[in-house]
């Protein structure tokens, strides 16, 4: 007896070792989170932004001009300067994705941005959006006119702009910026390192400007005007405007994360309100702890002993999928959740169907041993090939999906391997130790279903 | 078994309730959401008591962004539906629905698609369909190729999509039905339900069918049995288990329709309807059309 029981204990074990780590990773489970060793901090559940709120962002790219063999590049490009930018929102885990063209996505470059915990979508698109614009400008030459207007109230004010003309040095010829802290003043400062096409531009209208001012202007607007004092041949120049620290960092995180190689424009958003999410996550977990419920009490009217295992192998599968989910990562949204639930109903399709035939077989008048072997063999074909086309068609809507329907083929699909793990591994092994129970006429009660007797 | 004996019932009340579903879709027409036509919706919910809805509907239209729908929802909130909005339109919006700051509110919930992501999902829609079908005819062909008598096994894959196609059509004129009455609009997740019906009814088709080649198999010399024994028998053996099957399913289903999020709500609800027809036809539809199949093919 012992012997039959061992595998099932060790499935126990392993399953309870499972269940330990979802439950010591899961912030909203343990309560001694904080505390617990930084292992399990690695693995919380990603929850998708409609759960737990935050944009979605679809941008088309305009790749016309681009050539062919290069789009995917830029596209790649634009990924990265996308992501540099979005980093800078201080987001936790940002998702940028490009969806490239192709028969099954339809003709345009698309890319992807998921912002969870950002719900002012203006905000985020504007700095999405935003190109900044470093120009260098020195003093117009002695003689231009001054422009001055006098307002209403007897005020005159100069046309500060009309004060200096452009030169080639912009942006453009930027190698890198780094935030830096003034050692005196301790006031942040921006240094800019040029490339070598500015270095020579840089040091030429140094050179020409010795004892005046250049301008250096963003998005338009003078942010320091620094007098030359000697010619800077290395490239190097500094920019200490009135910068809070946070305006410094982001001034710097803008320019190096430069211009986009490819115009985009907007196609969709989508904000999600915390609260939204909130309750939604909520309701997701009742309606799957309720379902769950209704099933093993279903499961164990209906089937009796067979159906106590059952619910034991389901619990086992629900386990491992979550522990999956963290692993993966799965992140989770409504309609993943939503895939899930079909999962645990195909997870108990596979335990209907053999104990319907471990039934029959005990009818045909085997013994519960022999019965629980032969229904099993008989069962796996049908449970092998209805699985193999769920799988297919997980794959296909995983293959095509919008980030929706992906979701929902991803949780899916794994549902569908899991629960042929649970049903053929976990159920087996169960039944197989059960078989203590000898073949008296109890037993056979037990292992009948339905209204037979 | 009844069901064979009397499949030209049951052929007939499937093609009924068919028919039912495409005129159904000439009568009341499909009303898509926001996925497929492109546009906006805004929800918000006010602090204290929403305002008016005539005050914020006059309001509004000084802002000609087209025809807009507001209907409340919950305890204070409004949904606002419109076009596609560009980032000042939404601003706009926002800043009118406050009385220009006068009533707070927050932003529950805003989704803006422009029209050729709609385009776009419907041609994905229809591919995915197609590809689904071929796939699993190939397949069905495959795994019964060794009982390609009395039907040839490209018969039962051609079958289990008739019975797919069955319970699609079906589904969608539910949905039409319900919609029109409660105003659901159709979206991404009811595609995505569709796809799950698709994938759910094919392995329920797919049980019985493996029932039926098992039972083929075990008969012995092929040409001396009656195959419509063979499936009636065949039924009866996999009866119980469909039902359990999908009777376990549903439940989840409508615990996810009573409990779960309101995102999901219509999503399970047409997901318990296409479990009930899959179940249905897989056991009415599926068997009494093999059997007919293979009638029609002895007369020659």
């Amino acid at each position: 007896m012992v012997k039959k029981i061992f595998p099932a204990l060790i499935i126990l074990i392993l399953a309870g070792g499972v269940a330990f780590f979802v439950f010591k990773s899961e912030p909203r489970l343990n309560k001694n989170f904080e505390t617990s060793h930084s292992f399990f901090k690695k693995f919380p559940f990603h929850l998708g932004l409609d759960l737990s709120g935050g944009s979605h962002l679809v941008y088309e790219a305009d790749v016309s001009a681009v050539a062919d063999d290069q789009v995917s590049e830029s596209m790649d490009a634009l990924r990265d300067v996308i992501e540099r930018r979005v980093n800078l929102f201080g987001v936790s885990e940002p998702v940028v994705q490009v969806q490239k063209s192709s028969f099954v996505e339809g003709g345009d470059e698309k890319l992807i941005v998921d912002l969870p915990g950002v719900t002012d979508v203006e905000k985020a698109t504007a700095m999405i959006g935003q190109t900044p614009l470093l120009q260098f400008k020195t003093e117009a030459p002695a003689g231009t006119p001054q422009e001055v207007t006098v307002d209403e109230n007897g005020n005159a004010s100069l046309n500060f702009s009309a004060q200096f003309v452009d030169t080639d040095l912009t942006g453009r010829y930027l190698k890198r910026a780094v935030l830096e802290f003034d050692a005196t003043t301790r006031e942040p400062t921006v240094s800019l390192q040029f490339d070598d096409t500015g270095t020579k531009l840089f040091a030429e209208i140094t050179k020409a400007n010795i004892g005046k001012m250049v301008a250096i202007y963003l998005d338009g607007a003078p942010i320091s005007t620094p007098v030359v004092r000697e010619e800077i041949p290395n490239g190097q120049a500094v920019i200490s405007g009135d910068f809070t620290p946070t305006e410094a960092k982001q001034l710097v995180g803008r320019l190096n994360s430069g211009a986009l190689p490819v115009p985009i424009s907007l196609l969709s958003k989508q904000t999600i309100g915390a609260t939204l999410g909130d309750k939604a996550t909520k309701a997701g977990v009742q309606a799957a702890i309720i379902g769950f419920l209704l099933i093993v009490l279903f499961l164990i009217i209906w089937y009796r002993l067979p159906g106590i295992i059952a619910a034991i192998s389901l619990t086992v599968f629900i386990t491992i999928m979550l522990a999956l989910f963290k692993l993966i990562p799965v992140t989770l949204t409504a309609a993943g959740i939503a895939g899930f639930i079909i999962a645990i109903g195909i997870a108990v399709d596979a335990n209907v169907l053999i104990f319907e035939r471990i039934k029959e077989e005990l009818q045909a008048g085997r013994t519960i041993t022999d019965a629980t072997s032969f229904g099993f063999s008989r069962a796996w074909l049908s449970i092998r090939d209805s699985n193999i086309s769920s799988l297919i068609t997980a794959t296909i809507l995983f293959w095509f999906g919008t980030s929706l329907i992906k979701g929902f083929a991803l949780t899916l699909g794994i549902g569908v391997i899991v629960s042929l793990f649970s049903a053929i591994v976990v159920t087996r092994i169960f039944l197989k130790s059960i078989s203590f129970i000898g073949e008296g006429k109890i037993a056979r009660f037990l292992f009948l279903s339905g209204l037979s007797k | 078994m009844f069901i064979v004996k009397y499949k030209k019932i049951f052929l007939s009340l499937s093609i009924v309730l068919v028919v039912l579903s495409i005129t159904s879709f000439f009568v009341f027409g499909v009303k898509t959401g926001i996925d497929f036509k492109g546009g906006a919706i805004t929800e918000v919910s006010y602090t204290d008591t929403r305002p008016d809805q005539e005050t914020l509907s006059k309001n509004l239209e000084s802002l000609n962004l087209g025809s807009i729908l507001i209907q409340p929802t919950g305890e204070n909130n409004y949904i606002i539906k419109s076009r596609d909005l560009s980032e000042a339109e939404h601003s706009l919006l926002l800043e009118t629905l406050s009385f220009n700051g006068q009533e707070s509110l927050t932003e529950a919930n805003f989704n803006s698609i422009g029209p050729s992501v709609g385009r776009e999902l419907t041609r994905k829609a229809i591919v995915a369909v197609i590809l689904v079908s071929l796939a699993i005819i190939l397949f069905i062909a495959f795994a019964f190729r060794k009982v390609s008598r009395p039907v040839s096994s490209w018969k039962y894959g051609f079958i289990a999509i008739v019975t797919l196609l069955h319970d699609v059509i079906i589904t969608v004129g539910v949905f039409i039905v319900l919609s029109n009455f409660y105003g659901l609009e159709l979206d991404t997740l009811f595609v995505v339900a569709i796809l799950t019906i698709l994938g759910l009814s094919v392995s329920d088709t797919i049980v019985i069918f493996d029932r039926i080649r098992e039972n083929l198999r075990n008969s012995g010399g092929i040409n001396k049995i009656n195959f419509g024994e063979i499936v009636g028998h065949s039924l009866e053996q996999s009866f119980a288990r469909s039902i359990a099957t999908s009777f376990s399913t549903i439940l989840v289903l409508l615990a996810l329709f009573l409990f779960g999020p309101v995102t999901t709500k219509y999503f399970a609800l047409m997901l318990t309807a296409g479990m009930f027809i899959g179940t249905y036809s897989s056991i009415f539809l599926a068997s009494p059309l093999l059997v007919l199949v293979e009638e029609k093919q002895n007369k020659k």
